[in-house]
């Protein structure tokens, strides 16, 4: 190691659009590192000998390695480590919940001052990106086995480029058009531009991934029909089906799952309507029900779309599940929270529409086996809130076309595949599964890390299995 | 991309379009539909398969030219493509033996209706076909139908064929048949399929529709297909699109297919001049 320094334990902040600004575009928000602020972040970095930061990065990037990289200016052997371990950097980069993974547990957050590393990973994927040549690793020669995966997202992504690079063929199939899951239909293009999502796709693609986009396992084919075929198969089918809290009101017009709300802004690109055919309203004023990062991104897009745009959550700002820098910029950006509030109903107009959402006001009561202290409702407190749209982002779970077409492939009690964490194996021979289906709605970076270690163990099936 | 193999206009209006798509046309059966788009920036609109080649690999649907996406649909020459075509979408048509059957198609209903009479011809049903239309004009595949089913009626609004009036006067040719009907299965627009159903309830005979809520993915994604049956909610694109007609809430229906009645104009009336400024931001 070189003489100690001084610690510097100042984080860079990254540039980003003022909020005045931004609510008013579908543009980045944050414009990312200069060249010269990943290299002052990354000598921050003291290198630690025992580096915590890695172990708590699902996919096990070389953390010390690629932030001395940085330091020393080397940004293609930076990528090229990150690469090693991730596919999607571009990606992770900007959505990992990074605070609650690799830089939780950085040295430097004793003293406050844990290294940027999401921003920095960032910083060098779109570094790559700027110098127009991606560096394509060798592919070996074919091993004779096939492999389907099943959902674009994340977590099949990371199955195709891990399995493609071991020599074995690749075919995705995907319900949607698009590849990319919730990085297409779901993540807005203010926290993540789809020409990057698609910059990620078409690499795998070069790699030889074959692709097949509209083709609904379980309806267009079986499992079982596609497994006459192959010789293994990966389910990631993410967690799709969405909640409605099922209270009267539901099923007027203006009330969207954030599933609907999203894919209409984002898959269908609304907001570029009418130049994309897929309407969107433009609504008034909007309320969305919930707390997590979907709230956040909804309440986000209503805003950025003409809307009063608030955020109706049932205990308070403590235990608001999104990660922090989301809610920080949706109240920078001027959307109104109310906590500690429950809708009970809605009522329409004379057309159907909703007109406004009656709230329960409530008060923290003892803590629930989450550990979070639970939300009691007071008496008497109900109140008219004027609204023309409600967007219901409560959560969601795995869709059961595939389980239910699948015999044999045991599933838990939200409908989730039952799989192995350690190996993805499902109770059915050849089939593995990983991400949102199997855990129910998570993060992009979980996703991934179960992709990976189904790959292995595919790979290991596929290699061992046959005697070859 | 999904080549069309044929397309064409069958009666004013309604047009008939075949489609290249093998996985889909194996696995297809009656009463099942297909989501597809006419161009990369384009809708996601269901459109119910009424034929298929399954030797060929070619599906067929007719449609009704009403709103931007069809009306671009209809204008496809044949050799072109499409990017979406994604299916078979929905459960398939429940087909038994029932007995004597009574289906009943409206507008494009007459064409989503012909492989479900098809399917019941083929379990030993009985099967009655009734189609309706403003004028006998609008009638198409009468003579497939006439080769296929056992009794074949029509109800024009107009009197130019068969009964005067639309639907509500099923229960007259249900007194008239002089024989049992075990099942009336409604294939239509929205008023065609509450209408019918009105008209059975009384009668307590079985009626199942085709229920046609505004959808997006048609996977049970999004929501958007939403039906109150019988009091419960259903996403209609994968727990229908059929359902028992005197369990469905049709007065929330007809206003959740309102929701974009304002907007749907507007791609109509708007010129292609901005577009390209608008693709460049698109960088795929
Ligand atoms: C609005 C929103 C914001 C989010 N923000 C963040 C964030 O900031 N950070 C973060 O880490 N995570 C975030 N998440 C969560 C994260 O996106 C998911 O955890 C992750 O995408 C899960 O990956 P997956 O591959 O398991 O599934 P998905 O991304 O859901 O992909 C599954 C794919 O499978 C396809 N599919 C489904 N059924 C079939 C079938 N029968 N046949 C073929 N294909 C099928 C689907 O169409 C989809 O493309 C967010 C989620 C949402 C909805
Ligand atoms: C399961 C199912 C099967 C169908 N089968 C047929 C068929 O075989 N032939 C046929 O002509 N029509 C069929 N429809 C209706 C067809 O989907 C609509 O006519 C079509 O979406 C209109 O699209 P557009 O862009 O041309 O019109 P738009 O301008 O988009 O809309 C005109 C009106 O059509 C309705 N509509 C719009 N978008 C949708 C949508 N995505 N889904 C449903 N309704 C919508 C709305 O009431 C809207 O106001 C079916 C619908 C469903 C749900
Ligand atoms: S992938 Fe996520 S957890 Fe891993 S280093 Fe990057 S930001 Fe951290
Ligand atoms: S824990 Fe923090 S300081 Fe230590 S190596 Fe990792 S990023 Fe650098
Ligand atoms: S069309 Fe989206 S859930 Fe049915």
């Amino acid at each position: 190691m070189t003489e100690k320094k001084v610690l510097d334990l100042i984080r860079r902040e990254m540039p980003k659009q003022p909020p005045e600004v931004r609510k008013f575009n579908f543009n980045e928000v944050a414009f990312g590192y200069s060249e010269e602020l990943a290299v002052e972040e990354a000598k921050r970095c003291i290198q630690c000998k025992k580096a915590h930061c890695v172990q708590n990065c699902p996919v096990e990037i070389d953390i010390p390695a690629f932030i001395q990289c940085v330091a020393d200016r080397n940004f293609a052997e930076g990528i090229r480590i990150i690469k090693q371990k991730n596919c999607l950097p571009a990606i992770c980069g900007r959505v990992c919940p990074q605070e609650d993974q690799c830089e939780k547990v950085c040295t430097l957050v004793k003293k406050e001052g844990q290294l940027a590393i999401g921003r920095i990973e960032r910083f060098l994927a779109d570094w790559e990106a700027r110098q127009g040549h991606v560096d394509m690793p060798e592919i070996p020669e074919w091993t004779g086995k096939k492999v389907a995966v099943i959902g674009g997202g994340p977590a099949g992504l990371t199955v195709a480029g891990d399995l493609i690079l071991r020599g074995h063929k690749v075919t995705i199939f995907e319900a949607l058009h698009k590849l990319g899951g919730v990085l297409v239909y779901g993540i807005p293009e203010f926290r993540l531009p789809k020409a990057i999502v698609n910059r990620e796709v078409d690499y795998l693609k070069s790699l030889g991934v074959e692709v097949y986009t509209d083709f609904v396992v379980g309806k267009t084919q079986t499992m079982d029909s596609l497994l006459e075929e192959y010789d293994a198969a990966f389910v990631g089918s993410g967690a799709g089906l969405p909640w409605f809290m099922e209270i009267p009101g539901e099923n007027l017009n203006g009330v969207y799952s954030a599933n609907e709300y999203l894919t209409r802004l984002n898959l269908m690109k609304g907001y570029l309507f009418p130049t994309y055919h897929t309407p969107i309203k433009a609504h008034k004023r909007v309320a969305v029900v919930g707390g997590g990062n979907v709230a956040m991104d909804c309440a986000r897009s209503a805003l950025r779309l003409g809307a009063e745009s608030r955020i109706v959550y049932r205990r308070s700002r403590e235990e608001l599940p999104a990660r922090m820098e989301e809610i920080e910029n949706a109240e920078e950006e001027g959307v109104i929270f109310d906590f500690l509030t429950l809708p009970l109903r809605y009522n329409g107009d004379a057309s159907g529409w909703v007109k406004e959402m009656i709230v329960q006001k409530m008060e923290l009561g003892e803590p629930d086996a989450s550990g979070r202290r639970r939300p009691v409702p007071i008496e008497g407190s109900e109140v008219a809130v004027p609204v023309d749209a409600v967007v219901c982002a409560i959560g969601n779970s795995p869709n059961p076309l595939i389980g239910s077409t699948t015999p044999g492939l045991l599933l838990g009690k939200k409908g989730n595949i039952e799989a192995d964490e350690e190996t993805g194996k499902t109770s059915r021979d050849k089939i593995w599964a990983g991400g949102d289906v199997v855990t129910g709605a998570a993060t992009v970076i979980l996703a991934m890390g179960a992709g990976r270690k189904a790959a292995n163990s595919i790979h290991e099936y596929l290699m061992g299995g046959d005697g070859e | 991309m999904y080549k069309i193999i044929a397309s064409r206009m069958i009666v004013p209006n309604m047009h008939i379009l075949t489609i290249e798509a093998p996985v889909i046309a194996r696995q297809v059966q009656a009463g099942q539909f297909i989501i597809l788009r006419a161009e990369e920036e384009g809708e996601r609109i269901p459109l119910s398969v009424s034929d298929w080649d399954r030797a060929r690999g070619t599906i067929t649907t007719i449609f009704m030219n009403i709103g931007s996406t069809t009306s671009r649909l209809s204008q496809l020459a044949s050799g072109s493509f499409i990017p979406t075509v994604v299916g078979p979408l929905g459960n398939a048509s429940e087909i038994e033996h029932f007995g004597t059957v009574l289906l009943i198609g409206g507008c494009y209903g007459i064409g989503s209706l012909y492989p479900v009479a098809r399917a019941m011809k083929e379990k030993g049903n009985r099967v009655l076909v009734v189609i309706e239309a403003r004028s006998s004009y609008l009638f198409f595949w009468e003579d497939r139908y006439r080769v296929l089913v056992d009794k074949l009626l029509h109800i024009t609004r107009d009197g130019s064929k068969g009964l005067k009036g639309h639907i509500g006067r099923i229960p007259e040719i249900l007194t008239a048949l002089d024989e049992p009907v075990h099942r009336v299965l409604i294939n239509g627009c929205t008023f065609c399929l509450k209408r019918g159903s009105d008209a059975t309830r009384e009668l307590g005979i079985k009626t199942v529709v085709d229920l046609n809520p505004i959808m997006i993915d048609g996977t049970g994604m999004c929501g958007v297909c939403r039906v109150s049956v019988g009091g419960m909610t259903k996403f209609a694109c994968v727990q229908g699109p059929e359902f028992d007609g005197h369990e469905v809430d049709w007065a929330e229906l007809a206003q959740r297919r309102k929701s974009y009645m304002a907007e749907e104009v507007i791609p109509l009336r708007t010129s292609k001049c901005e577009e390209h400024a608008h693709q460049s931001e698109e960088v795929s």
